[in-house]
């Protein structure tokens, strides 16, 4: 590959060299120049729609928006004069007279990118008279608010709803002032093609997308002396949540973070590492069986709500082939409330079970009532990443000050098998480590399976050699990927054995519910710290968590046993359609999927 | 000088539309069979010669358009042309293809021979569906004689197709980018630049945007051995234009004019002057995203130098839009002002915004209720929509309104019971 | 006069038929959708997109259904919600208002009882207002489905207009 030519230009009057192609915007962040932007963001394709960052180039009649404009040899570009000063707080104006200020009481005060223009610019109010629409939030899913009143017509969420994820499920409509981000029809969000992974909520810079917020249930709960308010931390927290609180991206707080939610009052911190490890348990199983047995192939991971979601919604001919095996978090929540509450001698009625996830489709999938028995959910509260940083900071916590605690036993061992499982390629290379020793009943020579780890936003296919026996695999992130090797596995095109699909790029770290300003370049710094956390844990196979071979030995007997079945196992429902067209449509379709009889 | 001349319009009622044959009888597809003689240089080359703008309204010059739509490399490209003739008071595009449609299929063909494209468009806007069965039937009949297809009139790997799109009730698809959106099946919101149409355009590839009567103009440019057309108009503006003159004047309609004649003439004597009883108020030019003359200009000369020294808007689509006193200034301003409320695409924030608050402030002056302060802000935004709006519709969505301010300050004026307040 | 409301809520065998007819007649080109909407929108007699066929629309041509909804809600000859047999669309951009379509826009309304958005009890007409259609050279005008009816600037002529329409 050439390099590419190097382009001389002056930015405020400072040298700036960068490669061709490189846009303004990019080029001022070299020198330490953030130029002012809302519908820019660094993982998208270029929009262009607030005008935010209209910057002066010499020579050029016309303001330029330095987001999509390219850099020349010898441009010169101004940020700062009279005439952009105008015109950024004149659009700054036009958007804020637009927006529903409520900021008080928005849940993405103090962390909205539109609050932080106001303050860079030191507007306090726009001098137009407000123009907004007097809308109720739309509270129609258990997993994300639709706020119009305060959209800025930035088009991230539809960026991301449709080039990443492949979904298309909100998208721009109407002309001129009635112009505004909805679904199909306005319809509820769960009456589309929504799979509530909540990509869109991450990327949204004000608080027109937002997580449904459960932490004032947590809040009641920890004040109620008659409930046992027990927690679990999904694998990618302990490198995320850092984030909220100026750490590095990846910085480990797992010690920090149990001593955060002791000090909040939960009586049990637990790991959903453990359950990820039973979780491969169940799968490995659930593998090795169908293969040995000829079940259906290949089988495709169920970590994933959101992928879940998917699946059910869009493709509910690939139920047959989507692991019964609950999440971790689902399977964490049974294990609590009947073997975990039978040891403590706690009515199960009487726990409280709150999962920190990073997901905002996790909340969805609490409610669905196979997770669940005689009257109570196995899970009560979801929080994803963000409410829990707004937990620490109503208890007024330093968080990367506090000092470390472990983990309760006996539901709080992971190994490193199971840390793994918050990073593409996790859930994969955790079951390899298990399924080959299960099957070869051999000790694996090399625990790594780099072939599979993946990254941000790709397809990764490998032949993994089981001692002799070939076991064609494929790990995918992003729903856009997904339906790409949905369509490979149709087509007849590849054959895989076992497939990991993950709703979200990277994987949970990269999920909807974490904190804001998440980017691929912080993704990929916490799937990095994920699998330094496994290389420098003793244990680092499923199998071998020794608690895990207790409760086995105490409670379930074996993987995909009649106990296991019942509390470990799921099933999955074609999600109907608003519309069955397919009397019609049939003759249309292209090619039968193999697996549709 | 004559007042109006026949070159674009020469055909006009001399042969039947709906027949191909009765076009061939007038010497129809002689252009297009010279042009096959010709490469595509040369053709672009005939047009730069004769000093040929684009029709459309941005004039950019057609034979160099032509030439570097010619050098994009690309086994693919296209050749649209713009039928979504948008502008308020425009309808000069209108006889073109109702009257001529076949001189505009030719136009085409040889567009899509000169810059090697392999197939054309055509982007009607849905007012004009009553003009599609005619066109969809000159297609077909082209097609048939070998106008188009493979292989045109025997030229080896000359391979090309005409495609009849509709538009839907969209001023800003009449942008070429938001067209070609719009011929992809989207709604016609203007994309990003770049990359630039010429380079990425409808359907990914390369295309050359042309108006209907810049496509018409093309045979009988190429026809015109005795320099007709250069001989007309003013010698740095030479040629002839199609306009629409409308509005309170006795006598509207189309009218093909050399450069260089004056407004006074457009209006007084090609159109019959103003409604009887009435005083000339205003004249806005080229549809309703153009500058306001005032009764003093009347003198301009007809060309884009001079219209631009006027600092009037330089022929643009070549609407002229006639008002006499019965409407006001102001009353004028807020019909353009709603028809840009109502067309904006909504995508960047000034044109989106801007507009609406531009309404609410020209209200108050209606009203009689504005102060100073607001005249500052009207002007200030109107000056960011033009200067920060993502296309040419939100740029010069406020052409008319800043060159109100200027040419007719004293219907601003504050009044002044609300200046003392 | 109440606005027309029938909301058609399932999608009947004959709409299919149409729908796949339109779809078909445009080569089932989903780059072709504003067309395919056009031609649709033009055959249903209340002149609009009912949902479930913008639904179906869109599994067939496979396109998301928030495409096929921005499309219609974007440009301004589509619409999601009934509308009359015959709408008559009034122009409402600076040549016909200086030719005073504002005084036909209220003689309209008059002669028909209905103001600008309603329909007539029985479906039949409706008054919309809408951007210069391009004849401007007979201003003040109004086009109904299609058809252009020019100089309506006396009683006589909108009400010969009016009767042209039965």
């Amino acid at each position: 590959m050439s390099e590419k030519k190097i382009i001389h230009l002056t930015i405020n009057h400072m040298p700036v060299e960068v490669p061709e192609g490189t846009r303004i915007i990019e080029a001022a962040r070299t020198i330490g120049i953030d130029i002012p932007h809302l519908c820019y963001h660094p993982d998208q394709s270029i929009k262009a729609h607030c005008r935010m960052c209209m910057v002066e180039v010499t020579g050029q009649r016309k303001l330029l928006a330095a987001c999509s404009t390219l850099v020349w040899e010898g441009m010169e570009v101004v940020t700062d004069s009279k005439r952009v000063y105008d015109a950024q707080v004149g659009v700054l104006d036009l958007i804020l007279a637009d927006h529903h200020q409520n900021c008080l009481s928005c849940s993405r005060n103090n962390n909205c990118d539109l609050q932080n223009l106001c303050r860079r610019f030191n507007r306090l109010k726009p001098d137009l008279p407000d123009v907004s629409m007097a809308e109720e939030p739309r509270l129609d899913n258990p997993s994300i608010v639709r706020d119009p009143s305060k959209c800025v017509k930035c088009g991230r969420c539809v960026k991301v709803c449709s080039e990443v994820q492949g979904i298309g499920a909100l998208s721009f409509t109407g002309r001129s002032t009635d112009c505004k981000v909805t679904t199909a029809f306005d319809l509820p969000m769960n009456e589309t093609d929504c799979v509530l992974c909540g990509q869109c909520t991450l990327v949204c810079p004000v608080g027109a997308l937002t997580e449904v917020d459960h932490t004032s249930h947590v809040r009641h709960a920890l004040h109620d002396s008659k409930k046992h308010v027990v927690v679990q931390i999904a694998p990618s927290i302990r490198v995320s949540v850092g984030d909220d609180f100026g750490l590095e991206p990846g910085e480990l707080v797992t010690g920090k973070l149990i001593t955060a939610l002791k000090m909040m009052g939960f009586e049990k911190v637990f790991d959903t590492n453990f359950s990820a490890d039973l979780t491969i348990m169940e799968e490995g199983s659930e593998l090795l069986q169908r293969i040995e047995k000829g079940g259906r192939l290949p089988l495709i991971t169920s970590c994933s709500p959101g992928w879940v979601n998917f699946m059910e919604k869009h493709h509910p001919e690939l139920i047959g082939n989507l692991s019964t095996a609950k999440s971790p978090q689902g399977m964490f929540g049974a294990v609590l409330k009947t073997y975990y509450a039978q040891r403590m001698g706690w009515d199960p009625k009487d726990i409280f079970s709150v999962s920190i996830m990073p997901c905002t489709a996790k909340k969805f999938e609490a409610t669905r009532p196979e997770l669940g028995r005689d009257g109570y959910q196995d899970v009560d509260v979801v929080l994803t990443t963000r409410e829990l940083a707004k937990l620490i900071r109503y208890e007024g916590l330093d968080l990367p000050g506090l000092p470390e605690s472990e983990f309760d036993a006996p539901l709080g061992t992971g190994s490193g098998a199971g840390a793994i499982f918050g990073a593409t390629g996790g859930v994969m290379e955790a079951a390899l480590r298990t399924a080959y020793e299960l099957y070869t009943k051999k000790e694996l020579p090399k625990l790594e399976f780099e072939q599979v780890r993946g990254e941000v936003g790709g397809i990764k296919e490998a032949t993994i050699d089981l001692d002799g026996t070939p076991l064609k695999v494929a790990v995918v992130n992003g729903l856009k990927n997904a339906k790409e090797i949905i369509r490979r596995i149709q087509s007849g095109e590849a054959e895989y054995l076992f497939v990991e699909i993950m709703a979200c790029p990277g994987g949970c770290i990269g999920g909807g519910g974490q904190p804001i300003g998440t980017t691929n370049e912080k993704r990929q710094a916490r799937i990095k710290a994920l699998y330094e956390l496994d290389k420098d844990l003793p244990l680092r196979k499923s199998h071998e968590n020794p608690d895990i071979k207790t409760i086995y030995e105490e409670f379930f007997g074996a993987p995909l046993s009649h106990k296991s079945h019942e509390l470990l196992h799921t099933e999955y429902f074609p999600r109907p359609k608003r519309y069955d067209f397919s009397p019609y449509i049939e003759k249309y379709r292209k090619f039968l999927p193999e697996y549709q009889k | 000088m004559s007042k109006s001349v026949s070159f674009i319009t020469r055909n006009f009622g001399k042969y039947n539309p709906a027949s191909l044959v009765s076009y061939e009888l007038i010497g129809g597809f002689t252009a297009l069979r010279k042009a096959l003689d010709m490469d595509g240089d040369a053709i672009a080359k005939v047009l730069s010669d004769n000093g040929v703008q684009g029709r459309g309204g941005a004039a950019y010059d057609m034979g160099r358009k032509w030439s570097q739509a010619r050098s994009v490399p690309g086994p693919h490209k296209c050749v649209v042309c713009n039928a979504d003739e948008g502008e308020p008071g425009t309808f000069k595009d209108r006889e073109l293809l109702s009257k001529d449609p076949f001189q505009l299929l030719e136009g085409m063909i040889i567009a899509g021979w000169s810059v090697g494209a392999d197939n054309g468009y055509i982007y009607m806007r849905e007012e004009y569906a009553h003009l599609r069965p005619q066109l969809l039937s000159a297609i077909k009949q082209c097609e048939d004689a070998g106008y188009l297809g493979d292989n045109i009139l025997g030229h080896e790997g000359f391979n090309y197709r005409i495609h009849l799109y509709s538009g839907a009730g969209a001023y800003v698809c009449g942008e070429g980018s938001a067209l070609c959106e719009s011929l992809e099946g989207h709604s016609g919101r203007p994309r990003m630049k770049p990359p630039f149409i010429k380079q990425c355009g409808a359907f990914h590839l390369p295309t050359c945007v042309n108006n209907v009567e810049s496509l018409s103009l093309v045979p009988p440019l190429l026809l015109d051995k005795d320099g007709f057309y250069k001989s007309q108009g003013t010698p740095d503006c030479p040629g002839t234009k199609l306009i629409s003159v409308c509005g309170n004047v006795k006598d509207p309609g189309v009218f093909e004019v050399p450069f260089g004649i004056t407004l006074r003439e457009i209006i007084y004597d090609l159109a019959g002057g103003i409604e009887d009883g009435h005083q000339l108020q205003l004249v806005q030019l080229g549809g309703a995203s153009g500058r306001l003359a005032s009764p003093a200009q009347l003198d301009t000369q007809y060309t884009y130098k001079g219209m631009k020294g006027a600092d009037l808007t330089a022929i643009g689509s070549g609407a002229v839009l006639v008002v006499d006193e019965r409407t006001s200034v102001i009353g004028f301003l807020r019909m353009t002002q709603q028809f840009f409320c109502h067309e904006s695409c909504g995508q960047c924030t000034p044109c989106r915004e801007g507009n609406r608050h531009i309404a609410r402030f020209l209200e108050k002056i209606a009203e009689g209720t504005h102060t100073e302060e607001d005249l500052k802000l009207m002007e200030k935004y109107a000056n960011i929509m033009s200067t920060a709006s993502m296309c040419g519709l939100g740029e010069t969505a406020q052409s008319a309104l800043l060159s109100a301010m200027k040419r007719f300050p004293e219907v601003f004026a504050v009044k002044k019971e609300v200046a003392v307040r | 006069m109440k606005p027309f409301a029938q909301k058609m809520n399932e999608l009947t065998p004959e709409m299919v038929e149409l729908v796949d007819r339109v779809i078909d007649a445009h080569d089932g080109d989903a780059t072709q959708l504003v067309g395919i909407l056009l031609d649709l929108e033009a055959a249903v007699e209340r002149h609009y997109i009912p949902e479930p066929a913008a639904y179906y629309l869109a599994e067939r041509l496979e396109i998301h259904p928030t495409q096929v909804y921005d499309v219609i809600t974007f440009y301004s000859a589509l619409h999601d919600k009934p509308r009359a047999k015959y709408t008559l669309q009034v122009c409402d951009s600076a040549p016909c208002r200086v030719k005073d379509s504002d005084a036909l826009c209220e003689t309209l309304k008059r002669l028909l009882n209905l103001e600008i958005g309603e329909v007539t009890y029985d479906g039949r007409f409706s008054i919309e207002k809408v951007p210069c259609f391009g004849a401007c050279d007979v201003s003040p005008a109004v086009r109904v489905n299609g058809v252009v009816y020019g100089h309506l600037d006396s009683e006589e002529r909108i009400i010969d207009m009016l009767q042209q329409l039965d």
